[in-house]
């Protein structure tokens, strides 16, 4: 007995170091994981606070990319108001009645990182906003992110810049789908795999979301087919596309919340249950 | 360790904590390279401080990063890890004049400095890339980060050094 308290004496920081380490290794090891609640993220009320202060000082230092922004937007939502006014398409139900399939939050960005192999982003917006795990984020020009973690008054977005990410993308001229990963190179440039060898993919092509998750609305901007060559099996193609989100400069997103998410994967998962 | 120490090392935790996550996480010189400065609470810890103790507070600094920077608990392993080692590493820079405490950091000198520095900053950038980028598919962006974040870390903790020596002359 005395034997083994002499040998925990003796060993004392290293058993600490020890314990401590494999605490460390485990919780990176969770937060590897996505659908596990996470002991420790930065949607919480201290870290949120900080980075919301700030943000209220750094705000003003954009100020004049944000309002061409928004101008560049509101011109673009001008076309399609007109071009819907040319079709003659004046809603003649009642819309207050219908439920639209998608719901828009809007929210500010307060943290945003980039230059790691796993990126998350943190917003403004949290439980009490309604804002739940799995909606999706973009901005006015094109993909962001999924939410991955909600506390009452913050939330955590996993970037499309994160090693973990797989989202359905497609072509928008002949809607070949393949997913959209990152090889953690450049945060500008995100690739697309999995696109048939037999689909027609020229430089330039645009690239958006496939709407066969329950995430994204189909037809979400991602970005431009800057170039391509055949994989190693020479099966599928490896697209690098230049996204049209300056993923290092983001401000102001739009959270995507789909009414009819439970539904559908309720529906998928019977039929999993059914197999 | 005396009052004054503890004060000391209280505030550096709490300075470095946010000078790191609010300004240097957000450098990203050349897309990718940050300094992580926050060590310097571990290598200018007190030589005579309880080693068990500076092991749990580097624990603790790395665990508020990684709070901060949602990245699990990649900090708090690499910071834990070079508490545990720096012992070895002051015997093997300081040699026989750490045995006897007579060794000060900020005094020491500048050669067997740098070899202290290098060698922990290193050591703690490649624990936590690795553990970060957790695949051996990206090794050559593990050693490079680790190499030129480590340049910088390295860079910007010596002239700190050199800032808060000159203070207290």
């Amino acid at each position: 007995m005395q034997q083994i308290i002499f040998f925990f004496i003796r060993n004392k920081n290293f058993l600490l170091f020890a314990v401590l380490f494999i605490i460390a290794i485990a919780l990176t090891i969770q937060s590897h994981n996505y659908h596990n609640n996470k002991f420790i993220s930065s949607a919480n009320v201290v870290t949120g606070g900080i980075y919301t202060v700030r943000n209220n000082i750094t705000d003003y230092f954009t100020l004049a990319k944000e309002n061409e922004d928004l101008l560049q937007e509101n011109l673009m939502l001008r076309k399609k108001l007109s071009q819907y006014k040319e079709l003659n398409l004046a809603p003649t139900l009642d819309s207050g009645n219908i439920l639209n399939k998608f719901e828009y939050y809007s929210a500010r960005v307060i943290n945003n990182n980039y230059s790691k192999t796993k990126n998350q982003l943190t917003l403004d917006k949290g439980r009490s906003d309604s804002i739940k795990r799995d909606y999706g984020v973009i901005s006015s020009k094109g993909i962001v992110g999924i939410v991955s973690d909600v506390s009452n008054n913050y939330s955590t977005v996993q970037s499309i810049l994160n090693t973990k990410s797989r989202i359905n993308a497609k072509l928008k001229k002949s809607s070949h789908f393949g997913s959209l990963i990152w090889n953690t190179k450049n945060p500008n440039i995100a690739q697309l795999i999995d696109i048939p060898r037999i689909a027609d993919i020229e430089k330039g092509d645009t690239i958006i979301t496939g709407g066969r998750s329950t995430i994204f609305p189909e037809g979400v901007l991602i970005g431009t087919v800057k170039d391509f060559h055949l994989d190693n099996d020479d099966n599928y193609y490896y697209v690098n596309i230049d996204l049209f989100n300056d993923m290092t400069s983001l401000e102001h997103v739009f959270l995507i919340k789909n009414n009819d998410a439970i539904e559908i994967n309720e529906l998928e998962k019977g039929v999993e249950d059914a197999e | 360790m005396q009052s004054n120490d503890i004060l000391i090392n209280i505030v550096r935790f709490i300075a470095l904590v946010f000078i790191q996550v609010l300004l240097l996480n957000n450098i990203n010189l050349g897309g990718y390279i940050n300094p992580f400065l926050y060590i310097y609470f571990i290598l200018l810890f007190p030589l005579d401080g309880n080693k068990s103790l500076l092991i749990f507070l580097s624990f603790l600094l790395g665990l508020s990063i990684d709070i901060f920077e949602d990245s699990g608990g990649v900090h708090a392993a690499a910071s834990a890890f070079i508490a545990y080692i720096r012992p070895i590493v002051l015997k093997y820079s300081f040699g026989v004049s750490y045995e006897y405490k007579s060794v000060k950091i900020k005094k020491a000198d500048t050669t067997e400095k740098i070899t202290y520095i290098t060698s922990l900053v290193l050591m703690h950038h490649f624990v936590m890339f690795s553990l970060e980028i957790f695949s051996f598919k990206h090794i050559p962006l593990l050693l490079k980060s680790t190499l030129f974040s480590g340049i910088f870390t390295i860079v910007l903790t010596m002239c700190t050094m050199i800032l808060f020596n000159r203070k207290s002359k």
